[in-house]
């Protein structure tokens, strides 16, 4: 029976099938779903939601040593944050099989940069695989916990964007129930003492020769023999965009396994063609090592190595050849960028902190980031997951040193806060500063979809968990001014601003509302209410002065024949900071 | 392989783009084709423009397609239509929803909803136009909207073989099937 699957839905089978006993994540687009689909097989793995990626990576290495088959799974920037981890458990090799997925995402679709993980395998020196649609990723994890146990190497198992989120046909199997294997105390392997990472060091040299030999003979790297006068080397969905555009009027050496690369494989194929191609997304991992061997070939000279490929990309850089378009005017259609929701708890706050001049505020990951935004344009910087709080810090210290009255802010979501925020916090305190951190607690992870954190009272699994009182960490800390706040109340938020603002040792104020869109569990319901009613505008009463408008909320609308503002009433969730905003009380509350 | 056929659905987060293609993938799994499919999570979805590319034949290489390449260009929104435009074959065909969903800037007052988007995309490609909103509202539920549209590309598209019904059924909340089963028939009536 086959199934159209999605890779991320796909690799979730391949686990299950593989038999993992252990997965961790912490959701980041486009890799989210992977342990979503992961959580139903509660019988058959542990899976978990991590509160960061090195944590997630950490504890798959854990039930790796003890001898599990086990998988992490992030972003590609993730990955950044799991590579402590991931490099020295790369020299000590594991136990049970560990897997760990990285989820790239070429054009930047959602995410911070568009970094090529694959340079990662090279750089640590651990296997790696490439699927390049879901019934490779299916199949490719079942290959890659073998390939871990077998050479005794962690694996990353690299996706992009379109692997992750573009369906194909998969088919079925079973779960191969595989018996966890035995622990034995082995500090010479898995305590990376100075000592032992020495002899490890010459461990990972010998291995790597081994896998070398792999690569070569292995089914995952393939030859398709047709007319000879090209060639391509190719992976991933890259090599689906070369069948796109070739067919079988070229030969092809597909890699499936990419690291070590298969050199031996790529000279024969290139003795045997006329030009050789490699086609790749981002940058030229294969084609660096291809002409450090002596191989001459075509690649990043024609193909960008800048944002996502597809088949016309390559047609126009190989063929120069382009598809005839309709010829119009593109420029009528208006920008359609994302916005904060209707009834969005950010909104309220960030319309405060607009009015607020002499600061700087740091922002960080979520969709808080899109407090940059006009009518808002709230947040100075976006960097990284919990570099919000970090970022403000070191700014305040040299503007203070400097003499200058300017304070910083900081805004971060509850989850990021979890994820690498706290650590920024105690910086904060532990170095004397004097910011004013913000944790808008949305009582979920909101923009990767919803997904529970340690604050939140649920695990993956939807068991019932402990949820940290964040005002008592902050507290525990060492920052002694914290307050909480209803994000809605406008009088509310400018007044903990101006509070927080006039002291001289760090605050935190929490914004605590949860996410329009957040099904409310019945705690949420206890503590919020099951808030009903619509805003509505009398235009009567409406001068259109569009102060509204300037809070951004996408079920306003000014309509500039009437001068008036209206309601649409299929998003408004009668949040009702667009009513306390309104200078003539022209906007009241119905259906209450 | 000119036998593979390519759609793109395009609308505004919040739209049901997904569930639509959802329901025509599995209709065209269960006729036999290859199918494959690709659409963007995240960011976007807050309201942004969204995609979905499907592409159908007995194998298919790509999950996305580029400019020209589009066999069918179903526009859940007026505006969004001329956004994609460009990535419609000449010889192809439109359908669009006369359905306006202003984005920010014009809810600001910063920018004009364009007029006339609906007739530009007809003067250049053989265009279907639907009131897909309001078959919907008649029907008793805006959010059906999705499946009139879909019943409407598989009109435009001669996809009329497969039993979408029982796509319908299989993909859709049990107590939405009904309605949404008229809704893609509705759909289907209002092309030509």
């Amino acid at each position: 029976m086959k199934k159209l699957l999605t890779g991320n839905e796909a690799v979730a089978l391949g686990a299950y099938e593989a038999g993992i006993n252990y997965a961790a994540a912490y959701p980041g687009t486009p890799s989210t779903e992977i342990l979503e689909n992961i959580a139903p097989y509660k019988k058959e793995i542990i899976a978990e939601w991590a509160p960061n990626e090195k944590v997630a990576l950490e504890s798959a290495i854990g039930a790796s040593v003890v001898g599990a088959r086990s998988l992490a799974a992030m972003k590609h920037v993730g990955v950044n944050v799991a590579a402590d981890p991931f490099f020295t458990y790369g020299y000590t090799g594991v136990n049970g099989g560990l897997v760990l997925v990285s989820a790239d995402d070429p054009g930047c679709h959602s995410s911070q940069n568009e970094q090529d993980n694959r340079l990662y395998a090279k750089f640590a020196k651990v296997a790696m695989v490439e699927p390049s649609d879901s019934q490779e990723c299916k199949d490719m994890v079942k290959a890659a916990v073998e390939i871990s146990e077998k050479f005794d190497t962690l694996v990353l198992f690299r996706m992009t964007t379109r692997i992750c989120h573009g369906k194909s046909l998969v088919s079925l199997g079973k779960r191969e129930e595989v018996d966890m294997k035995a622990y034995e105390k082995n500090p010479q392997k898995y305590a990376a003492v100075p000592a032992n990472a020495r002899k490890l060091r010459v461990v990972l040299e010998d291995r790597l020769k081994k896998l070398d030999k792999f690569s070569n003979e292995t089914d995952l790297n393939y030859f398709e023999w047709n007319d000879k006068k090209i060639g391509i080397i190719s992976s991933g969905v890259a090599y689906q965009y070369a069948k796109d555009v070739f067919g079988d009027t070229v030969s092809y050496l597909k890699l499936g396994f990419t690291h070590p690369l298969p050199m031996e494989k790529i000279k024969k194929f290139a003795k045997e063609v006329e030009t050789l191609y490699v086609i790749e997304e981002l940058e030229p991992y294969i084609e660096e090592q291809i002409r450090a061997a002596g191989i001459e070939c075509i690649g990043k000279d024609k193909i960008p190595n800048i944002g996502e490929l597809n088949p016309d990309i390559i047609t126009k850089a190989l063929l120069g050849e382009e598809r005839e378009t309709v010829d119009y005017d593109k420029n009528i259609a208006v920008n359609r960028p994302p916005t904060l929701c209707a009834g969005c708890p950010h909104r309220g706050f960030f319309y405060e902190l607009s009015k607020r001049k002499d600061i700087i505020v740091n922002g960080d990951i979520g969709c808080y980031g899109l407090g940059v935004a006009p009518p808002l344009s709230t947040v100075d910087t976006i960097i990284c997951m919990g570099a919000s709080i970090s970022m403000a810090h070191g700014a305040q210290k040299v503007l203070n040193r400097n003499k200058e009255d300017r304070k910083v802010v900081s805004v971060i979501g509850d989850s990021t806060f979890f994820h690498t925020g706290v650590n920024s916090l105690i910086d904060t305190v532990y170095n004397r500063s004097n910011t004013v951190n913000v944790i808008m607690d949305n009582r979920i992870t909101g923009m990767t979809g919803h997904q529970e954190n340690p604050g939140t009272g649920y695990t993956l699994q939807g068991m019932p968990a402990k949820d940290i009182d964040i005002p008592a960490l902050c507290k525990a800390i060492g920052v002694e001014h914290v307050r909480t706040i209803n994000p809605l109340n406008l009088g509310e938020s400018k007044e903990a601003l101006n509070w927080a603002l006039d002291l001289d040792e760090p605050s935190v104020i929490i914004t605590r509302w949860p996410c329009a869109l957040k099904r409310l569990s019945n705690e949420d319901k206890e503590e919020f209410g099951n808030y009903k009613g619509l805003c509505k505008v009398d235009e009567e009463i409406c001068i259109g002065c569009r102060m509204c408008i300037k809070t951004g909320c996408p079920a306003l609308h000014f309509n500039k024949e009437t001068k008036k503002v209206t309601i649409d009433k299929t998003q408004c969730v009668g949040c009702e900071v667009c009513l306390q905003v309104c200078p003539t009380n022209a906007i009241s509350k119905v259906g209450e | 392989m000119a036998e593979v056929k390519s759609l793109l659905l395009v609308g505004v987060g919040g739209q049901g783009t997904i569930l639509a293609s959802k329901v025509l993938c599995a209709g065209l799994v269960e006729a036999g084709y290859d199918v494959k499919m690709s659409e963007v999570h995240g960011m976007a979805q807050r309201g942004g423009s969204v995609t979905t590319q499907v592409r159908f034949g007995e194998k298919v290489y790509s999950p996305i397609i580029g400019k020209g390449q589009a066999d069918i260009l179903v526009s859940f929104e007026a505006m969004e239509a001329i956004r994609w435009l460009e990535f419609l074959n000449p010889k192809g065909k439109a359908v669009v929803n006369k359905y306006e969903i202003p984005s920010a800037p014009i809810l600001m007052g910063n920018a004009d909803y364009p007029v006339g988007v609906v007739e530009k995309v007809k003067e250049k490609v053989d265009t279907s136009v639907l009131d897909a909103g309001k078959i919907a509202e008649g029907l008793g539920n805006t959010k059906t909207m999705n499946i009139v549209l879909l019943g409407a590309l598989v009109k435009a598209m001669d996809l009329t073989d497969i039993d979408w019904e029982k796509a319908i059924r299989e993909n859709v909340k049990e107590k939405f099937i009904d309605i949404n089963i008229k809704a893609f028939n509705e759909g289907m009536k209002a092309v030509s």
